[in-house]
């Protein structure tokens, strides 16, 4: 092997990888599995949703596992009370947020949130829910965006500019107010560098971009990331 | 609005700091000052000549408080909302201006005379409560004075439009 | 906007006899606009001292010994900070000087910029030949107008006298510098969103690692200083390290610039050393609360920072005292607050600032900061119940804990030290709906939740 490899242990087990993995990877290799929303793989990371958070040893702080590289001698640890109790926690900050009803939400038992909030066993929200109402932008021939039911992951951000190249979707505002724009914030009819390619309503882990009509079953492939970019391999 | 002497100014602006992308607050900066504030039209612009895509700019533009996308009024009062000022009562002043002249805070009088903003620690708060009319600034302000001199700045247009 | 503080300028009583004007040493003795001024001071020895008898290792080794830290708050010994960079094995280098001072209530380092502008320039070039950065950018925010002109007047005169540019003093020395401004984002005060925000994008803040000291602007090893810091520099080249050390203490050595504002007699710009207690501030320097009125909180460390009771006055201000007692040194905010100010109100205040800040990439400070407001509006508009300061803690420390940076991480603070030590306002809102100091309870409509 020519590239540089070091040993770290994760939740007590010795992992081997590549200098540069990341300690998602690291983990996967080994048959850990650690939440994740906004990471997807084929994409940059962003290390916003935080359910990814671990323990590392010797700091007291947390890392997100999507975007933390691993280093020699790390001792990782990817579950504990603490971790679970904040996982549990961002999921419900997430549900509070918007306006997220399941039964009528075309994403239903397709949803990575929901999902995941199953495992963790959120069967309730402690705060109380702000029930947004934005507009929904159904102006595209068949792509729909529910700001709503968005989560801020900016997966159909970053597949816009990185796979797709043409960068018609960024955020806009900040905070509690930044949302999802398409070119200067127009409809998304009128968004003039939008190729209709629908990678961002397959990446989208909840049903905030979707096609209209289209069982949501078939639309769901967040695996075109890495797809494209093993396939982007053969051009270099 | 593309054809006039302040697309020669925009022009200088871009040129000076050599079309880099990485100056784009500093671009956005000065088509502010050139044009007071940055509508799309100005902005798609931009995003034109710095090869950037539109939504990116878009995007940093409504990120920075300090830019303004919608036309601000004639004359312009900014309240302090630093720590300091609040402390020393800036809250109650806004109110009486809110009050006074029937407009919201972010807003402008209906005849867009008048636009009031509030701004983040301007870093004078020893004078605290800070009150700027233009660009003057009016320290340890209070209604009275405050509400005043807003009077006369708008006395002063009607005298010049007769 | 931004001229001379004529009113800060007290020119008997106590206010500066328990100073120790280091970092302010040339503020209102020199004229900022003329080099030469500088110079006569003894401006520009310490630069010239390094470039004929120092090697970069050996001013890292000086600076790390002087025991000075970062004074943008999180107390970074400096030192280590350049040596990362000058060990990065990579160029162009770059050195960002941080002056976003976007704290409410915090002033030191704008009037830094607009009484010493060449201060700050000679320390960002001693920092460049120790760690070999090539580029500088100073941040800035708009709103300062005036220190804006100021710096610009200095890095042309300092062009104009080849202390900028190619071979510099006729050395090989090669640093440029310009300004970036700001443009109202508190959050890009933070060392990766600076970074986001001097290449022109949104500042919103990355995971770390990577460190900027490895990669920071373009992917290139970055130094981020703040100020204050680079304003150090100087004298400790100048005097040596075992004289900055004297002052202060041993842990934290040197002195601290404040903004002491809010209800004192005396506000103002002061500088103290490391170690003074929060009382000789208050009442020593700033001559006490005005009015007969007593005094009832000193906020320390901004929007980020903890609001610290009388029966802590005796605290020792350095960066470990006070994050003991769950303040922070932050950028150097002192905000006196005495009867009249609600405690509740105050942290409802903050977090509002925070919501309003948060950049809005990690979940916990975009999507949890405003669930800590809305309960806020709650208890102060009578509403509130006992078991949402349960969910106000919780949230505290999930905030805390699981941001992505230190915006969200500190956000918290001021929450946590009012429920800490002025708990029994809280239980008096909730239970007799009723605010003693007379804020809350006033039916302001901006203030209901959106």
């Amino acid at each position: 092997m020519n590239q540089h490899t070091m040993k770290l242990k994760i939740d007590g087990i010795e992992v081997e990888c590549v200098e540069g993995s990341t300690i998602l990877t690291a983990a996967k290799a080994i048959g850990i599995n650690i939440p994740t929303l906004c990471y997807l793989d084929g994409l940059t990371p962003y290390g916003g949703c935080r359910l990814c958070l671990v323990e590392v040893s010797g700091t007291s702080k947390l890392f997100p596992a999507c975007a933390t590289p691993v280093a020699s001698g790390m001792e990782v640890t990817t579950q504990s009370p603490k971790l679970y109790e904040y996982r549990k926690m961002v999921l419900q900050t997430l549900l509070a947020e918007r306006t997220h009803i399941c039964a009528v939400c075309i994403a239903n038992d397709h949803c990575e949130l929901q999902a995941i909030a199953n495992q963790h066993g959120v069967d309730h929200v402690f705060y109380e829910r702000n029930w947004s109402s934005n507009k929904i932008d159904s102006t595209h021939n068949f792509l729909v965006i529910d700001p709503n039911r968005c989560i801020l992951c900016t997966r159909c951000v970053r597949v816009c500019d990185e796979l797709e190249g043409v960068h018609t979707l960024d955020l806009k505002f900040r905070g509690k107010n930044t949302d999802v724009i398409m070119d200067q914030d127009e409809p998304w009819v009128k968004a003039c560098s939008c190729t209709s390619c629908r990678k961002c309503a397959k990446v989208c882990p909840v049903g905030a971009i979707y096609i209209e009509g289209e069982n949501i079953e078939y639309t769901k492939d967040p695996d075109v990331a890495a797809f494209i970019v093993e396939r982007r391999k053969r051009l270099k | 609005m593309k054809d006039d002497k302040r697309r020669g100014l925009l022009e200088k602006v871009l040129k000076d700091h050599g079309y880099q992308e990485s100056a784009l607050l500093e671009i956005l900066h000065g088509a502010q000052e050139i044009y007071g504030f940055l509508d799309k039209e100005l902005l798609t612009e931009i995003a034109g000549v710095l090869n950037l895509p539109p939504s990116q700019v878009y995007g940093v533009a409504t990120f920075y408080s300090f830019f303004k996308l919608r036309k601000p009024g004639e004359h312009v009062v900014t309240a302090c909302l630093g720590t300091a000022c609040y402390v020393k009562g800036v809250e109650p002043i806004i109110a009486a201006i809110e009050e006074e002249f029937h407009l919201k805070r972010g807003g402008s009088t209906e005849d867009g005379k008048l636009s009031i903003l509030q701004t983040r620690c301007i870093g004078a708060c020893a004078m605290a409560p800070i009150i700027s009319i233009d660009d003057v600034i009016i320290g340890k302000a209070t209604k009275e004075v405050v509400i005043k001199h807003i009077k006369q700045v708008l006395g002063e247009t009607k005298a010049e439009a007769v | 906007m931004g001229s001379p503080v004529k009113e800060m300028l007290y020119e008997s009583g106590g206010f500066f006899k328990k100073q120790h004007r280091i970092v302010l040493r040339n503020a209102g003795k020199i004229d900022p606009n003329r080099i030469q001024d500088y110079i006569a001071m003894g401006g520009y020895t310490a630069l010239v001292k390094c470039l004929s008898s120092m090697t970069p290792p050996g001013i890292i080794t000086e600076i790390l010994s002087s025991g000075l830290r970062g004074r943008g708050g999180a107390g970074f010994p400096t030192g280590q900070k350049w040596r990362l960079v000058a060990q990065a094995n990579n160029s162009p280098k770059y050195i960002v000087a941080n002056l976003d001072e976007g704290d409410p209530g915090v002033y030191a380092n704008r009037s830094i910029a607009e009484a010493d502008p060449h201060a700050i320039i000679e320390g960002m070039l001693i920092a460049a030949y120790a760690t070999g950065a090539e580029k500088g950018y100073i941040y800035i925010r708009k709103e300062y107008p005036l220190a804006i002109q100021t710096l610009q007047k200095a890095i042309d005169q300092a062009k104009a006298m080849s202390l900028l540019g190619d071979n510099i003093l006729e050395t090989p020395l090669k640093f440029d510098l310009t300004l970036r401004f700001g443009a109202g984002a508190f959050v890009a005060g933070e060392e990766t969103a600076i970074l986001a925000s001097v290449e022109g994008r949104r500042a919103m803040p990355r995971p770390r690692p990577p460190y900027p000291a490895n990669s920071g602007l373009w992917q290139k090893p970055t130094l981020i200083q703040n100020i204050e810091t680079l304003t150090n520099i100087p004298l400790i080249i100048q005097n040596s390290a075992a004289w900055f050390s004297k002052t202060g203490t041993p842990k934290c050595t040197g002195t601290k610039c404040f903004s002491l504002t809010g209800k004192v007699k005396n506000p103002g710009l002061i500088e103290v050393p490391m170690g003074i207690t929060l009382r000789e501030v208050v009442f020593d320097i700033g001559g006490g609360i005005p009015d007969g009125k007593k005094f009832k909180a000193a906020l320390i460390g901004g929007p980020s920072g903890g609001c610290l009771p009388e029966h802590l006055l005796e605290v020792p201000i350095d960066y470990d005292s006070l994050t003991k007692v769950g303040a922070i040194m932050g950028s150097g905010g002192i905000v006196v607050l005495d009867q009249d100010s609600c405690m509740v109100d105050t942290a409802r205040y903050f977090t509002e600032f925070c919501v309003d800040e948060s950049c809005g990439r990690c979940t916990p400070c975009r999507a949890g900061l405003p669930r800590m407001l809305e309960i806020f509006q709650k208890i102060t508009h009578g509403q509130g119940e006992f078991s949402d300061l349960a969910v106000l803690e919780k949230s505290c420390h999930f905030i805390r804990e699981a941001s992505l940076c230190g915006l969200g991480q500190t956000a918290p603070n001021p929450v946590l030290t009012t429920l800490r030590y002025f708990k029994s306002e809280y239980l008096h809102h909730i239970e007799n709906k009723e605010c003693e100091a007379g804020v809350c309870f006033k039916t302001r409509d901006e203030d209901e939740p959106k």
